[in-house]
């Protein structure tokens, strides 16, 4: 059997059912044992604007999107012409067939560039500015053209299950849709119903009504139109996988290692995971009374870190959840976290920036903000993860880093991660641990002092409420009980105690959570977050072409890892530093802390996250010599 | 047994001016908390940045002085995290009505029960006497190079038209006084809020201890001064919400907001209003959280030897396919 894989894309106006078309999509495919990567796309806007979802679908694990469709999926004209030019040429168009005469102009939700660059595209194709003229070049091209009128099929449904309110249900063609294509696709259609329930599993009716209409539209794929030439077979299910959306993964990590205090602003992409933090608030622990998680909506995100220093202070465990505009506003709070050696994550969930930028979109553009954010020399751990499953692990870290250090943590997810579906496998939460570092539980005798000095630089801690551990904090610079000291010596001891936690960071966290080592070669990767996926999967493609390439995923990007990062870089000849922002931020880390300079850099910054062939591509270029010292990355609309 | 005020004072020394109105403040603090018999660890208090941002330091409890604007932000999130906690919030009137204003009226919705008490004298003494959001349109104060060009923020009308269930104002020269408004704001469940008066000896050369007094103000018949500060309570004012009803809460509501008008020849202190019917925060969330109380987030047991014992095999069943 050859392999799979094949990207399935459906787009539709924000609100139109994208979403939920989407993750039946993939539900059917995951329950049929096949592995998902998804990914979804939209505008800053609420409803109307074009949104999509992309499903590459594969028998082996996958890491990230590709260019370009095998099957596109539009019940509204806008998906058809944003998309149809990225389908492949063996690939197929599911569209509704009674919107082929639209023209270019009538959809006012494009906007003029695109319009512009679409028109000049179908001059040059000899064309004209319709859906149909659109279409032709496609079937030209080879693309199998699949015209569906969703209206006749609500009408047909409508008779058939005497149900007259079907016919106006135009919301339901969401479900149409997805049903069509895995009619075509040749799915088996009892997955697609299975779906299609626990997606309206909380509404018994609607559930069933969009059961009767999925296993009509599927049943309806097959009679009247020819199998497509890629087909999903079901493959031996693997125990124990999970289809997450990324930003569940913070999410479930906070739980299982004991976050107990969760604050935040509203912010994309970042508040979902706050949400689903609340949705779940309460659950079971172990020999012991039901935990829960208190999460607070605070009006702006100075509160929301106010507040979880204010909870940590009393030994919770407390996190706040946000993006590069809020985490702006973070900036002066972070120092007074660190000047008072007080235990707390932030969960950066990186967009395009600067300013309010791409809102909705991906980027990493906030990496050298992290280390310097906030004013005067203070330490910080910024550690980043590189997927779903990796957040989930990490977040367990991160607090394990904040507690033993007594330190902020920033720890650096992106859109990318935080909007990716994927089949991952289930979390196990026995392979975190808990350490709390020096946390007192108890202090016996009076004469405690908050800033006491000891071998390691690291002082107890008590927490509000302990008796015997009365203590002060302040933003001045204080003495060892806390209290505002102005003293040359004191400033000396208490600036130097801080900034050595970052040495023994460097020194007693694990290499392996330092960096990750994929391998070294003569030609090197060096990356960070979530490139990482469309890197391997890149690597996979050049290795099957007979091109051997190394990778170093950096986790710890704060301290810097330098010395590690040097030793394994010793028989590498070049080093390709691959992100996803302009400036090449993490690339500049390594020109700093490393004795040689970055030679390559493969950078996007569209707010479009890269694709493995965009990666293949430029690393190709690169190793035959054709490439110039930065490329940068352009795919996706 | 009476806890002694002396246990609540610490050794650290105090640099505000001599005949500062903070003094009384922070003495009024000790003598409600010694009254009360807080045990000192079960107290905390938080003050933002200025002269009053010392406040902590000088009081013999956990002391947390935090940022400029954000001392509500912290206090809070220690007071949802361990709801056992004494809370005094402490900051002067630039801290909470200019750069904290947000979070001023975003705490009077949440109503977490806990205090937060304002030195107002309508000056940043600190930064050499600015303007405050308090002075007075128009007053020139000793530092200032030209007249206040803005309008005063109301602090009791604020805190009322806020959410705050508890709103009274004191003077810091009549520690007495003080120190039960203080005992009642803590007693009180909710978020109270207290704006003590409070002269600014250095750069408030207007809104004096004299002026308070009335001494340029003298009566025609007795030739004595007419003193400014007058109490609620002696005029038989009514300030607590007895019914749960629109037409009661508004009746008191307004005669809050009429009295918090009063300034130049008669300026009220005591409570404005009291309103014990709506629900503090901490009951809204155990209404959520049926055990927050007894487990609140500082309390929970999160690992054994190291490994989690939160059991999420729940939502991951759910995820799985």
């Amino acid at each position: 059997m050859s392999s799979i894989d094949l990207t399935w894309v459906i787009g539709g106006p924000q609100g139109g059912g994208v979403e939920t078309a989407a993750n039946i999509f993939a539900g059917a495919c995951a329950g049929c044992g096949l592995k998902i990567f998804g990914k979804r796309e939209y505008y800053s806007n609420i409803k109307g604007e074009h949104s999509y979802f992309g499903v590459r679908v594969s028998d082996k694990t996958i890491r990230s999107n590709v260019s370009g469709i095998t099957m596109l999926v539009g019940f509204d004209a806008e998906t058809i012409f944003r998309h149809v030019e990225d389908v492949f040429n063996d690939g197929a168009i599911v569209y509704e067939s009674e919107l082929t005469a639209m023209t270019v102009d009538e959809v006012h939700t494009l906007d003029a560039q695109f319009k512009e660059r679409l028109k000049k595209y179908l001059v040059s194709k000899n064309k004209p500015f319709t859906i149909q003229g659109l279409l032709d070049e496609a079937k030209e091209r080879g693309v199998t053209l699949y015209p569906v009128s969703f209206r006749e099929i609500l009408a047909n449904l409508a008779d058939e299950t005497k149900n007259p309110k079907l016919r106006g249900m135009f919301r339901m063609q969401n479900v149409l849709a997805v049903s069509v294509s895995l009619g075509l696709l040749g799915l088996p259609p009892d997955t697609l119903l299975k779906s299609v329930g626990s997606i309206f599993s909380r509404k018994a009716e609607i559930a069933e009504m969009n059961k009767t209409a999925a296993n009509y539209a599927y049943n309806l794929a097959t009679v009247k139109y020819s199998k497509f030439k890629y087909q999903l077979p079901q493959i031996p299910k693997e125990e124990h996988t999970m289809l997450v959306q990324g930003f569940q993964s913070t999410s479930l990590g906070k739980m299982a290692c004991g976050c107990r205090f969760q604050s935040y602003y509203p912010i994309t992409p970042a508040s979902d995971e706050s949400v689903f933090l609340e949705s779940n608030e309460i659950f079971e622990v172990e020999n012991n009374r039901p935990g829960s998680t208190l999460v607070v909506q605070t009006e702006d995100e100075i509160s929301a870190i106010g507040m979880i220093i204010g909870a940590s202070l009393t030994g919770t465990r407390s996190a706040t959840s946000t993006s590069g505009p809020g985490f702006s506003l973070m900036a002066e709070a972070l120092g007074w976290a660190g000047i008072n050696e007080v235990p707390i994550v932030v969960t950066l969930y990186q967009r395009s920036g600067p300013s309010t930028g791409l809102p909705t979109r991906h980027g990493q553009d906030d990496l050298l903000f992290a280390i310097h954010a906030g004013h005067g020399d203070f330490p910080r751990i910024v550690y980043a993860s590189g997927d779903t499953e990796e957040g989930f692990y990490d977040t367990a870290k991160c607090f394990n880093f904040a507690d033993i250090y007594q330190i902020p943590v920033i720890h650096m997810m992106d859109k990318f991660i935080a909007s990716t579906v994927s089949t991952v496998p289930r979390f196990d939460s026995n392979k975190i641990t808990i350490e709390r570092g020096k946390l007192l539980e108890k202090i016996q005798d009076a004469g405690y002092k908050r800033f006491t000095p000891s071998p390691d630089g690291i002082s107890p801690r008590s927490r509000l409420g302990l008796e015997n551990g009365i203590f002060w904090n302040t933003g001045d610079e204080s003495d060892q009980e806390g209290h505002i000291s102005e003293d040359p010596e004191n400033r000396i001891y208490k600036m130097d105690k801080r900034a050595h936690k970052l040495e023994l960071a460097l020194e007693q966290i694990p290499k392996e959570d330092q960096a990750i080592n994929y391998g070294i070669s003569d030609f090197c990767i060096l990356s960070w977050g979530s490139v990482k996926g469309p890197i391997l999967d890149a690597i996979d493609m050049l290795k099957k072409e007979g091109y051997k390439v190394g990778f170093i995923q950096i986790k710890m990007l704060h301290p810097f890892p330098s010395k590690y990062i040097q030793s394994l870089l010793s028989g590498v000849k070049t080093i390709i530093d691959i992100e996803a922002n302009q400036a090449g931020q993490m690339g500049s880390l390594l020109n700093e802390h490393l004795d040689r300079k970055v030679d390559y850099y493969i950078l996007k910054y569209t707010g479009r996250p890269m694709t493995c062939n965009e990666v293949f591509d430029s690393v190709k270029k690169i190793i035959d010599n054709k490439a110039e010292k930065k490329q940068v990355l352009t795919y996706g609309v | 047994m009476v806890s002694n005020v002396a246990d609540y004072k610490t050794e650290v020394h105090n640099d505000w001016c001599p005949g500062c109105g903070d003094f009384g403040i922070v003495s009024a603090i000790q003598m409600a908390l010694a009254e009360m018999e807080v045990p000192r660890h079960k107290a905390a208090i938080f003050s933002g940045v200025g002269c009053s941002g010392k406040t902590s330091h000088f009081i013999n409890t956990y002391g947390v002085h935090t940022l400029h604007g954000r001392v509500l932000t912290f206090a809070q999130g220690a007071k949802l995290a361990n709801p056992e906690m004494t809370i005094i919030a402490a900051g002067g009137d630039g801290d909470g009505l200019g750069i904290g204003a947000g979070h001023f009226v975003a705490a009077g919705r949440r109503n977490v029960d806990m205090t937060y008490i304002i030195f107002n004298n309508g000056v940043y003494g600190l930064t050499k006497g600015q303007a405050s959001p308090t002075l007075k349109l128009g007053l020139k104060t000793k530092s200032l190079p030209e007249p206040n060009v803005n309008q005063s923020v109301n602090p009791i009308a604020l805190a009322i038209a806020s959410g705050y269930t508890f709103v009274a104002r004191g003077y810091a020269y009549d520690v007495r006084q003080l120190k039960d408004l203080i005992i009642a704001a803590v007693q009180h469940r909710g978020l109270s809020f207290l704006d003590v008066l409070q002269p600014c000896p250095t750069y408030n050369d207007i809104n004096t201890r004299d002026w308070f007094s009335g001494l340029d103000n003298i009566d025609e018949m007795t030739l004595k001064p007419m003193p400014r500060i007058y109490k609620l309570e002696d005029i038989g004012y009514d300030p607590l919400v007895h019914i749960d009803s629109p037409a009661e809460e508004n009746e008191k509501l307004t005669q809050a907001l009429i009295k918090s008008n009063e300034w130049d020849s008669k300026i009220p202190t005591g409570i404005f209003y009291k309103n014990e019917i709506i629900a503090p925060y901490d009951e809204r969330m155990a209404e959520r959280i049926p055990n927050y109380l007894e487990n609140p987030p500082a309390y929970q047991e999160i690992s054994s030897a190291g490994k989690s014992i939160t059991n999420i095999s729940k939502m991951l069943d759910a995820l799985e396919i």
